[in-house]
């Protein structure tokens, strides 16, 4: 059903109006099971929203399963292991004996230990290349939008922990329990390389305790700061003696406990968490067990802690603003299965994703791209050509011009802005909103203008938008309005105007003629005779044109 | 830092700037300088602006303007639709030919001498696609040439070759050619950048002058997508210099109503009359493809033809009457055209098939009235394939503006147009050839990438400033072929020459094109003997 019949229908139809939000029509349809139609519209939906981009090949696929098979797979499928990150820099700089001398070039720096700046500063642009090329190259499978919701949640920044090392091992971290044990997860990550230097971990010992990962766990990763009541300063005092003795063996690159930097008195909580008390310990796993006290601790704030993370993962995948009737229908039962279910992520994501609000037509299309999901997902679904595998400096020239952008638009993977992850994601009341500014917005266009224009060339490869092989793709393309229609349902997940796509008819494809048949004429003409490159020629600067105005028009910054 | 800023921060009136850059006078003057203030306050005075007006479809230039000298011949080849001869509306001092009677309008421009009509205007080997023969007129490309870029954004990439970095600058601080409408054609389409305003939504230009906006629903995309285009609004560099012009005129003329045509150039009339140093717009009208129904059976002077002439004829007049009242018509010529003619012949459907040369018409105050060329000959007995000889290319139209109306030297003339066409007297501006000025319009923007010598024999030298990291340098011809690569590495900022050696390339023209991670910038190069 089109939206617009559906919006009429639902003013008639005498059920009651929804509760509005800053004007905003609410939903009311909460988690059952979605089983209405299952077309390219609703495809690209959730294609949009859990991998980057709805690329032609994966929508017809899916469309072979049912909706249910279809997330079963996004979120069964075990995302590629690529090669590990590649030595893409040289060596001008680096100081005489570092360990990285020893690394040849285009092969993998991640086991090979180095502290100079200057080296980890390079490897750490490779790091974020091959991370653009790990979401290029994803299979059908939700998880590298789960990792960077992820890198979002649990935010570390490259730059201060500086290893590059230590942001593989992240990476990794990630990606094996996106879709996992929440709980399992927390730990793991508190005791992480990256984390640890990040948030100061390593150097939080009993004489000098150091609150920074003990406020953050709770804050910004487990209860979240808007319960009333909620944890304390005197919490996260005590956490932080919980959490004292972790190291990193620089050296090693090993992380270890030590049980002498550890404090071993009693740590008792507030009365948020019931004046809990976790005993001290004296011996070796003393970290190890304590730290198990501590976050089954905070899991017994189970209502706080799954309705935080299932707020956060709505917002990701659904859109920022949290109605009362979404919080009723939607959020409230989503957090009873996840506790539930103890913490299993995987089956949050399904009930949602299956749910009849997923695909709520009024949920369509509310998602602005961030900067990586409007790039990547521009190159995905558009089919454009990315250099060979094996063809490494060429491949890394072409993730490293995203990674710049992406960089420019202000979103930095890797380096996100502080720890608490991008704004978009947590700054009321305008979150995805703040994406999109009078500096950022230009960007957007002159990234969609170079890939559709001059290409981006480096290394003698030119990244270049085939906008005739992308017409070819659709199912009708010698008729213009088929040709335009076809393009839309792939590329807008919000209507265009039939008079918008008149003028885009006529004004682009028709070069101001009235009959379609021009159209139909030059397509033909270039496919009866593609070496024609007059014919060639013809009919690409009009596709061109036509795809960056799509590109351009505000419908296209829409997920 | 942005290097501009970094001029006006730090620099004072004069600079010397490194040894690599001698020769390249201009950039040694900032803008504080009192020649190129002085230089700056006369910008205006000398501004000159030209309104293409593209008639889509082919206009059937025989009944425009019609060739008393052969109307037995005329009448053969179209008794269904042949203008009767005492109907032609005649000109002052011309018997050879006349207009078609519903362009009344044009009379009155001619009569009043502010109309030139241009014979036959067409090039060798015509080719009869709508496709492909309008943009053989927007690239300006030989018939069997296939060029990627527009005659206009040449010329506006030769005048502002550091566009866009930079811009708006105190020198130009408005778009450098507005097409009304939505999207920009080839016409504007530089060799590697669009030098045209781009609008992008298609209501978005008569909106944004009213003040009003698409409404959208009250539904959560409904709440971005509004979002967004407000951003959008707000972050089009020239948002605001034309509304303020278009604001600061307040009373205009009477134009012909149902007339899309007349609408725009209202809107062209309003925006130079504001002050906008803008030198180029676009304007377009359709529905000149007549294969059927071209005139009404029984009445040839009344039909759809006639209802586009009457159209065009009327709207370039108010628009003439307008600019004169308003003040600037010393300012302005305009030009028509179409990708071509039609058919000798007619057709059974009381129409007229693709054909090739056609007349088109400059107006303005400062045009040199008159009817150019020859009446196009008819034969006596014509085929359905027969069409007309061009007299002349259309490529002379355009030289011959850019000379006389713009002012462009010879050489550039050349890099622009690829090659040199015959000039046709059709323009007076008497500032042509007296004014330094555009050299100081050429160096505002960042200024990327230059090349000395220009025009170049053998070899020129590029220098370029990389801000660091990756950098291109490449050498393109018209074409779009990239014939050389002469940087593709990683640079560390700063700035560094490059020759570009053209032993065993032919004469012409050569783009440099650099490319600096998101940034670019092309410059055009000269082969001469």
């Amino acid at each position: 059903m089109d939206r617009r019949d559906f919006l009429t229908l639902k003013k008639d139809s005498g059920i009651p109006v929804p509760v509005s939000v800053d004007n905003i029509r609410g939903i009311q349809s909460g988690l059952n099971p979605y089983g209405g139609a299952w077309t390219t519209k609703e495809i690209s939906h959730l294609l949009k929203r859990t991998m980057f981009g709805a690329a032609k090949a994966d929508i017809d696929y899916f469309r072979g399963l049912t909706m249910s098979q279809a997330v079963d797979e996004l979120l069964n499928t075990v995302g590629v292991l690529s090669p590990p990150p590649l030595k893409n820099y040289d060596n001008t700089d680096t100081p005489a004996g570092d360990q990285d001398l020893g690394v040849p070039q285009w092969s993998t720096w991640i086991n090979t230990i180095t502290d100079d700046g200057g080296v980890n500063y390079r490897r750490r642009q490779s790091l974020k290349a091959w991370w653009i090329g790990n979401m290029v190259n994803q299979n059908r499978s939700i998880q590298e939008k789960m990792i960077l919701f992820w890198h979002n949640h649990f935010a570390t920044e490259g730059k201060e922990y500086d290893r590059a090392t230590f942001g593989y091992k992240h990476y990794l971290l990630l990606k094996q329990y996106s879709l996992g044990n929440f709980k399992q997860f927390v730990k793991a990550i508190t005791i992480d390389q990256a984390m640890l230097r990040y948030l100061n971990g390593y150097l939080n010992s009993a004489s000098a305790p150091d609150e920074n990962y003990g406020r953050e766990l709770q804050e910004l990763f487990t209860v979240g700061k808007e319960n009333n009541p909620n944890y304390t300063e005197l919490d996260v005092q005590v956490a932080a003696k919980v959490l004292t003795g972790w190291q990193i063996n620089f050296t090693t690159e090993v992380v270890s406990f030590n049980i002498n930097k550890h404090d071993k008195t009693n740590k008792t909580f507030s009365t948020f968490y019931g004046a809990s008390t976790i005993a001290g310990r004296v011996d070796a796993t003393a970290g190890d067990v304590e730290l198990d006290d501590l976050l089954t601790m905070i899991f017994n704030k189970k209502i706080e802690v799954s309705e935080f993370l299932v707020r956060k993962l709505y917002r990701w995948f659904c859109y920022y603003t949290i109605d009362s009737d979404t919080e009723t229908n939607v959020i409230k039962p989503l957090a009873q299965i996840f506790r539930d279910n103890n913490w299993d992520i995987k089956i949050v994501m399904s009930t949602l994703l299956k749910s009849e609000h997923f695909f709520d037509v009024l949920n369509f299309g509310a998602l602005i791209k961030s900067p990586v999901d409007l790039m990547v997902g521009m190159c995905r679904e558009f089919n454009i050509k990315f250099p060979a595998a094996g063809q490494n400096e060429q491949s890394y020239a072409m993730w490293s011009i995203m990674k710049d952008f992406g960089f420019l638009m202000q979103q930095d993977i890797l380096d996100p802005p502080n720890v608490s992850g991008w704004a978009a994601y947590y700054q009321a009341p305008q979150f995805h909103e703040i994406w999109i500014n009078g500096d950022t917005l230009p960007k957007r266009t002159v990234f969609f203008d170079m890939l559709t224009y001059n290409g981006y060339t480096a290394s003698g490869y030119t990244l270049l938008l085939d906008p005739v092989g992308f017409a070819k793709s659709m199912s009708s393309p010698s008729d213009p309005n088929a040709l335009i229609n076809d393009s839309l349902d792939m590329l807008y997940r919000v209507p265009l105007s039939d008079v918008s796509k008149a003028t885009i008819k006529k004004q682009i494809l028709l070069s101001n003629q009235d009959q379609d048949y021009y159209w139909t004429n030059a397509w033909n003409a270039y496919i009866g005779n593609p070496a024609d490159n007059a014919a060639y020629q013809t009919v690409y600067t009009r596709l061109r044109d036509m795809y960056r105005y799509l590109m351009n028009l505000a419908e296209y910054q829409l997920a | 830092m942005k290097r501009r800023d970094f001029f006006r921060n730090t620099l004072p009136a004069a600079v010397t700037l490194p040894s690599i850059f001698s020769g390249l006078s201009v950039k040694a003057f900032t803008e504080n300088h009192p020649l190129v203030q002085a230089l700056l306050g006369s910008a205006t005075d000398t501004d000159k602006v030209l309104v293409l007006v593209q008639l889509n479809g082919g206009n059937y230039g025989l009944n425009t303007v019609i060739p008393l000298e052969f109307y037995g011949n005329y009448l053969s080849a179209r008794q269904n639709i042949a203008i009767p001869q005492n109907k032609v509306l005649t000109l002052n001092g011309v018997t050879k030919t006349g207009l078609h009677p519903s362009m009344i309008g044009f009379q009155n421009l001619f009569n009043d001498g502010k109309l030139a009509v241009v014979q036959s205007v067409g090039y060798p080997s015509p080719n009869f696609s709508h496709f492909r023969s309008t943009d053989i007129w927007m690239s300006a490309s030989d018939e069997n040439q296939v060029v990627n870029s527009g005659w206009v954004g040449r010329y506006l990439n030769n005048e502002y070759p550091n566009f866009p970095e930079g811009y708006p600058t105190t020198a130009m601080p408005d778009p450098l050619a507005i097409q009304i409408g939505s999207i920009s054609s080839l016409a504007l389409q530089g060799p590697g950048i669009n030098m045209g305003m781009s609008i992008s939504d298609p209501n978005y230009f008569y909106d944004f002058l009213d003040g009003v906006e698409d409404p959208v629903p009250d539904t959560r995309w409904g709440k971005e997508l509004k979002y967004i285009r407000i951003v959008g609004k707000q972050t089009e560099k020239y948002t605001s210099v034309i509304k303020a012009a278009a604001a600061r005129v307040t009373s205009q003329g009477d134009y012909p109503s149902n007339n899309g045509l007349a609408k725009e150039l209202k809107i062209v009339a309003r925006l130079i009359k504001g002050g906008l140093k803008t030198r180029i717009y676009m304007v377009s009208t359709g529905g000149f493809d007549t294969h059927a129904n071209q005139a009404d059976t029984g009445n040839a002077t009344a039909g759809n033809h006639a209802n586009l002439l009457l159209k065009l004829s009327s709207a370039i007049k108010a628009f003439m009457d307008d600019i004169k009242t308003l003040g600037v018509d010393d300012r302005v010529i305009g030009m028509t055209f179409s990708e071509f003619g039609r058919r000798i012949k007619s057709n059974d459907s009381a129409g007229t098939d693709h054909g090739a040369a056609a007349p088109l018409f400059v107006f303005g105050k400062n045009v040199k009235s008159g009817v150019v060329g020859n009446t196009p000959t008819i034969p006596t007995n014509v085929g359905f394939n027969d069409n007309l000889a061009y007299q002349y290319d259309f490529r002379s139209i355009y030289a011959s503006l850019l000379s006389q109306w713009f002012c462009v030297k010879p050489t550039d003339l050349q890099t622009i147009m690829l090659k040199n066409f015959q000039e046709i007297p059709l323009a007076v501006n008497s500032a042509c050839g007296t004014t330094g000025l555009e050299d100081i319009i050429r160096g505002a923007g960042d200024e990327l990438i230059v090349n000395y010598p220009n025009p170049f024999v053998e070899s020129t030298v590029i220098t370029f400033r990389s801000k660091g990291g990756h950098t291109l340098i490449q050498i393109i011809d018209p074409l779009g072929r990239v014939i050389r690569t002469l940087a593709d590495k990683a640079y560390i900022a700063g700035t560094y020459s490059v020759t570009f050696d053209s032993m065993g390339l032919p004469l012409g023209v050569y783009y440099a094109r650099f490319q600096n991670g998101p940034l670019q910038q092309v410059r055009a190069m000269l082969k001469t003997r």
